[in-house]
C-alpha cells in the first residue's frame, strides 16, 4: 500500500479545493457555520459527523445546489461561489447522492453516459458508450448494461451512481453514505473501488458512518456536528479526540461503533 | 365619466369580483390540497348555473333556496369525480391529472351541450337596486357578494375550527405524515375534492343570477380563476378572496380609461408575471 | 448516417408516406382534406412531444405558435403579398422566436406552474391580438380569393398546402428521431428522468429546456400558416383554441409519449375516431363527452400509451421502437 502523507496541508502543495467560512442556514435552523478546510490533491478526506450535522449540505453548497449565505468554495483556484451544479460538473467535480437518484426509464449504460457526455470531457455519445461500458464493468455492473435503471436494486443502484460520477473523469468526487446498506462483503468491494479511484488520481471526499472503513480509508478525517466543524486530523487523532466521542454520545449507536475501533 | 359612475363602476366590480374569488377559492383549495390542477373547473361552475336555473325555472324554487339544494349536490357530485377520475392519478405525472380533470371537462361539456346546446339562459329573478346616495347596486349582486363572504367565513370556520378542517389542512400540508398520525387521508382529499367542486357550484349558482351564460361560460370563470388563484396565492382558499375582489377592482377601473379588451390583456399579464417572479402569489404563503 | 438506419424510423415513415400519397392517389378533395387534418395533427403532436416527452414539460398553450405562426402568415399574404414559401418560414421563426423568448423566462418553472403559465401565455396572446388593429382585432385577418392567384387558383393551391404539411410532417419526423437518438436527446431525457441530478451530471438544463422548447415550436408556426391560408381567414377564437393543444396533448398519450412513433399514431387514432364519432348520428351530439371518457381510461390505465405499453411488454422492442 502506498504511505499516506499524514502531514496537514501547508502552503506549496496543490490544493484542489479551498471551502473558506461557508455558512449556511435554511430559514432558522444554521445547517453550516463557517465552514473552512482545504484539501490537497490526491487524498482521501472523510466527512463524518451524526445525523443532521450538515455533512450532505456541505456537499450541496460545494457542488452548486445550494449557495451559501457566506463563505467561499475555491475549485482548483477558481471561484466558484454561487456557481452552478453543471458548471461545477463541467469543471471537473462530480458526486454520489445519498439518496440514489436514477433516471428511471434509461438504461443503466444510458445513465453513464450521461455522466460522460455532459461531465468535464464532454464526449460524443459514440465515445461516451465506450467510457460507460469501462466504468460499468468497473464497478460490477456490467452484467446489467441494458437494463432500465429503475429495475436495479438499491445496491446495484449505489453503483450507478458511483458509476455515473466516475464516467465524468472528474478531479474530485464527492461521496454520500455510499456504503450504507451494504453487507460487509459489498462494504469491501465498493471500499476497493474507492481506493483504485483514488490511486488513479482522483481526489476523494467521503461522508460515511461506517466508521472502521472510513477511518481506514481517509488520509484525513473532517468531523462536522450542528453544522460546526469540531475536530480535524489524522483518523488516529479524531478517533481520540474528546469533543468527537462527546458529539456521538449524542448518538449512542454510532458512539459504540467509534469505541469498538 | 362623473364621479357616480365611477363609483358605480368600482363597486359593481368589486361585487363581482367577490363572487369571481368563491369560484376561484375551489380551484385554489383543490391545488392545495392534494396538487392537482382541476381543469374541470370551469364546467363544474357551469353546471352551479344550470342547477339554479333548472330549480329555478322547472320547480318554481327560490334561488337562494336551489342554491343549498346545488350545493349538496356538488358536494356529492366532486367526491364521485375524485374516486372515478382523480384518485388513481394523483401520485402520476401532472399531465396525467392535468388530462384526467380534462377529461371530466369534456364528459360534462360534451352531455351538456347535448342537453342544453349552447343558447343563452338566464334566472330571471330580480332584488330590485339598491340605492346609497350617488351608488345604485343590482339586489342580486349585492345578495351574492354578501353570500360569497358568508361562504369564505364559513370555509374560513370549518378549515381553522373544526376537526375535519385541521385533517384537511394536515393533509394539504404533508399526506404522509398526516397519514403516520392515523388520518384518513383518501376520504380527506375526496371531501376537499367535494368541498371544491361545492365552492365551484357556488359561484356558479350566484353569477347565475347575476349574468346570462351557457353552458360554456365556466371556462371564462375558470381562467380567471386561474388569474385569481395566483394572485392570491395557489393552494391558499382565502387568499383567493382578496385576489378576486383585486381581480374585480381592475375589471370595474380600467374600461374607465381604456377600451374594455384591454382587461383580460392586463390580467393574462399580470398572471405570467407573478407566475414567473413569485408562483406563490402575492399574498401567498407557503407551497 | 448510420443513426437513420432504424427501423422504427423507417415503419414510422413509411405510415406517414402511405397516408399523404393516398389523396393522391384517389384525387378526391375529401380525402385530401381528412389527411390535411391528420397531417397537422401528426406534426403538431410530434412537435410537442419533443418538449412533453423527451424533456417532460407539459406545455399546454402549445397552440400559442400556431396562433402566432397563423396571424404571421396571414399579415404577410395580406399586406405584402408574400409568397407561401416567405410566410411559412416566416410563421415558424416567429413561433421559435416566441419560444426562445419564453424559453428563457418561464422554463424555471416546473410541473403544474409550468402548464399554467403556458396557459396564461397563449390566453394573453389571444386576449392581446383582439386588441391589435393591424391584425383586425376581433375580426381577424381575411384573404381575398386573389391570394390564390399565384398558385394557379385555389384548387391548385390547396394541393400545395396539402403536400407542403406533407412533407414538413414528414421532416419534422425525421427531426424528431434524429434529436431524440442524438446527445442533445439524452440531455432531454435526463432532464425529464430528474432535473436536478442531470444538473450535477453537468447537463446544462436550462439551455437544452430552451432549445427543446424552440424546436417544439416551430413546426407548429409554420403549421398555422399554411392551415389559415388554406382557411382563407384568421380570427382570435380560433388560432388561439386552448382545446387545441389538449388535443394533441391527448393523441400524444394515446400512441405513447416520448417515442418517434407515438404521436403519430396517437394522431392518426384520435383524428379517425373523432371524424367516425361526429358523422354516427348517435354519438354526434356527444361526441365530446365520449373522447372524455377515451382520455379517463387512456390516463387511468394506460398512461404510457400504446407505443410505451408495447416496450413495456416486450422489451425487445425498445430498440426497434424509438
Ligand atoms: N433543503 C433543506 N431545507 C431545509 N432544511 C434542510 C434542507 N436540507 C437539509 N436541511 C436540514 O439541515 C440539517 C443538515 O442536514 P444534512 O446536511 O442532510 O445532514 P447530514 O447529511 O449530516 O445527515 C438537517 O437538520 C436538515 O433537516
Ligand atoms: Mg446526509
Amino acid at each position: 500500500m502506498v504511505t499516506k502523507s499524514l502531514s496537514t496541508p501547508t502552503e506549496g502543495i496543490a490544493m484542489i479545493l479551498n471551502v473558506q467560512g461557508v455558512t449556511k442556514r435554511f430559514g432558522g435552523l444554521q445547517a453550516l457555520t463557517n465552514v473552512t478546510f482545504d484539501l490537497p490533491e490526491g487524498q482521501i478526506l472523510g466527512l463524518i459527523g451524526p445525523n443532521g450535522a450538515g455533512k450532505t449540505t456541505l456537499f450541496n453548497v460545494i457542488n452548486g445546489v445550494y449557495a451559501p449565505e457566506a463563505g467561499q468554495v475555491i475549485f482548483r483556484g477558481r471561484n466558484m461561489t454561487g456557481k452552478k451544479p453543471y458548471q461545477l460538473a463541467k469543471q471537473g467535480l462530480a458526486r454520489t447522492h445519498q439518496v440514489v437518484r436514477p433516471l428511471n426509464e434509461l438504461t443503466v449504460r444510458e445513465n453513464v453516459i450521461v455522466g460522460a457526455c455532459f461531465g468535464r470531457e464532454n464526449h460524443r455519445l459514440k465515445q461516451a458508450s465506450k467510457i460507460a461500458e469501462e466504468v460499468l464493468n468497473f464497478v460490477g455492473l456490467g452484467g446489467k448494461i441494458d437494463q432500465l435503471a429503475g429495475s436495479l436494486n438499491i445496491t446495484e443502484k449505489k453503483r450507478l451512481e458511483m458509476a455515473r460520477a466516475l464516467a465524468a473523469r472528474p478531479y474530485l468526487l464527492l461521496l454520500d453514505e455510499v456504503l450504507a446498506g451494504l453487507n460487509p462483503t459489498e462494504i469491501e468491494y465498493m471500499l476497493n473501488i474507492i481506493r483504485q479511484v483514488r490511486d488513479g488520481g482522483i481526489t476523494i471526499i467521503m461522508i460515511e458512518h461506517v466508521m472502521r472503513a472510513v477511518m481506514g480509508v481517509s488520509d484525513r478525517i473532517i468531523v462536522l456536528d450542528y453544522g460546526k466543524q469540531i475536530a480535524e486530523g489524522t483518523p488516529q487523532e479524531v478517533s481520540q479526540d474528546p469533543r468527537v466521542i462527546e458529539a456521538y454520545l449524542g448518538d449512542p449507536k454510532l458512539a459504540k461503533k467509534l469505541m469498538e475501533e | 365619466m362623473q364621479f357616480g359612475n365611477l363609483l358605480t363602476s368600482i363597486v359593481d366590480g368589486l361585487l363581482i369580483g367577490a363572487v369571481y374569488g368563491l369560484a376561484a377559492m375551489g380551484l385554489t383549495l383543490i391545488w392545495g390540497v392534494m396538487n392537482v390542477i382541476n381543469l374541470a373547473h370551469g364546467p363544474l361552475i357551469a353546471l352551479g348555473m344550470f342547477s339554479i336555473y333548472l330549480l329555478f325555472s322547472n320547480f318554481g324554487l327560490n334561488p337562494y333556496l336551489a342554491l343549498l339544494i346545488a350545493a349538496f349536490l356538488g358536494l356529492i357530485f366532486g367526491i364521485l369525480i375524485y374516486f372515478i377520475a382523480i384518485q388513481r392519478v394523483l401520485g402520476a405525472s401532472h399531465l396525467s391529472t392535468l388530462l384526467a380533470t380534462y377529461s371530466v371537462n369534456m364528459i360534462i361539456i360534451g352531455i351538456g351541450t347535448a342537453i342544453f346546446t349552447t343558447t343563452f339562459r338566464n334566472v330571471d329573478y330580480s332584488l330590485g337596486n339598491i340605492t346609497f346616495g350617488p351608488l345604485t347596486v343590482l339586489g342580486t349582486r349585492a345578495v351574492a357578494a354578501l353570500l360569497t363572504f358568508l361562504i369564505a367565513g364559513s370555509l374560513y370556520l370549518f378549515l381553522y375550527r373544526t376537526r375535519l378542517g385541521k385533517y384537511v389542512r394536515a393533509v394539504a400540508n404533508n399526506r404522509a405524515a398526516a397519514e403516520l398520525m392515523g388520518i384518513p387521508s383518501t376520504q380527506i382529499l375526496a371531501l376537499s375534492f367535494g368541498i371544491g367542486t361545492m365552492l365551484a357550484i357556488l359561484a356558479g349558482g350566484l353569477i347565475s343570477t347575476m349574468l346570462p351564460f351557457t353552458i360554456l361560460s365556466g371556462g371564462a370563470y375558470e381562467l380567471k380563476s386561474f388569474v385569481i388563484g395566483v394572485l392570491g396565492g395557489l393552494g391558499n382558499p382565502l387568499g383567493s378572496l382578496v385576489g378576486g375582489l383585486v381581480l374585480g377592482l381592475l375589471e370595474g377601473i380600467v374600461p374607465v380609461f381604456m377600451p374594455n379588451t384591454w382587461v383580460p390583456v392586463i390580467e393574462f399579464v399580470i398572471f405570467i408575471l407573478i407566475l414567473i417572479v413569485r408562483p406563490t402569489g402575492l399574498f401567498g404563503v407557503k407551497k | 448516417m448510420k443513426r437513420l438506419m432504424n427501423p422504427g424510423l423507417w415503419i414510422t415513415l413509411l405510415i406517414v408516406v402511405a397516408l399523404g400519397l393516398w389523396p393522391t392517389i384517389t384525387r378526391n378533395a375529401a380525402t385530401r382534406e381528412l389527411v390535411f387534418t391528420i397531417l397537422l395533427a401528426i406534426g403538431f403532436a410530434s412537435s410537442l412531444n419533443i418538449l412533453l416527452g423527451y424533456t417532460g414539460y407539459v406545455s399546454f398553450g402549445h397552440v400559442v405558435f400556431y396562433g402566432l405562426g397563423g396571424y404571421i402568415g396571414m399579415y404577410l399574404f395580406k399586406q405584402y403579398n408574400s409568397p407561401l414559401w416567405i410566410a411559412v418560414p416566416a410563421g415558424g421563426l416567429a413561433a421559435g422566436l416566441l419560444a426562445f423568448i419564453l424559453g428563457k423566462s418561464i422554463l424555471h418553472l416546473r410541473g403544474g406552474y409550468f402548464a399554467l403559465v403556458t396557459i396564461g401565455v397563449n390566453e394573453a396572446m389571444r386576449a392581446f391580438i383582439n386588441t391589435l388593429k393591424p391584425f383586425g382585432g376581433p375580426t381577424g385577418i381575411e384573404l381575398d380569393f386573389s391570394v390564390y392567384k399565384p398558385y394557379g387558383g385555389a384548387a391548385n393551391a390547396l394541393w400545395l398546402v396539402y403536400y407542403t404539411a406533407f412533407g414538413l410532417a414528414l421532416l419534422f419526423i425525421i427531426i424528431s428521431f434524429m434529436i431524440k437518438t442524438s446527445k442533445f436527446g439524452l440531455g432531454l431525457l435526463s432532464i425529464r428522468e430528474d432535473e436536478d441530478a442531470a444538473e450535477v451530471m453537468g447537463v446544462i438544463a436550462p439551455n437544452l429546456k430552451t432549445w427543446a422548447f424552440v424546436l417544439s415550436a416551430i413546426l407548429p408556426g409554420m403549421l398555422g400558416v399554411l392551415f389559415f391560408f388554406k382557411n382563407g381567414n384568421v380570427e382570435p377564437g380560433d388560432a388561439f383554441r386552448l382545446g387545441f393543444s389538449i388535443e394533441n396533448l391527448v393523441m400524444i398519450m394515446l400512441g405513447g409519449q416520448g417515442t418517434v412513433l407515438g404521436p403519430v399514431l396517437g394522431a392518426i387514432v384520435y383524428q379517425r375516431l373523432r371524424g367516425l364519432l361526429l358523422v354516427s348520428p348517435l354519438f354526434k351530439n356527444i361526441q365530446l363527452s365520449v373522447s372524455g371518457v377515451l382520455l379517463l381510461v387512456i390516463v387511468l390505465f394506460i398512461p404510457v400509451g400504446a407505443v410505451g405499453w408495447l416496450r413495456n411488454r416486450f422489451p425487445r422492442l425498445r430498440r426497434v421502437l424509438p
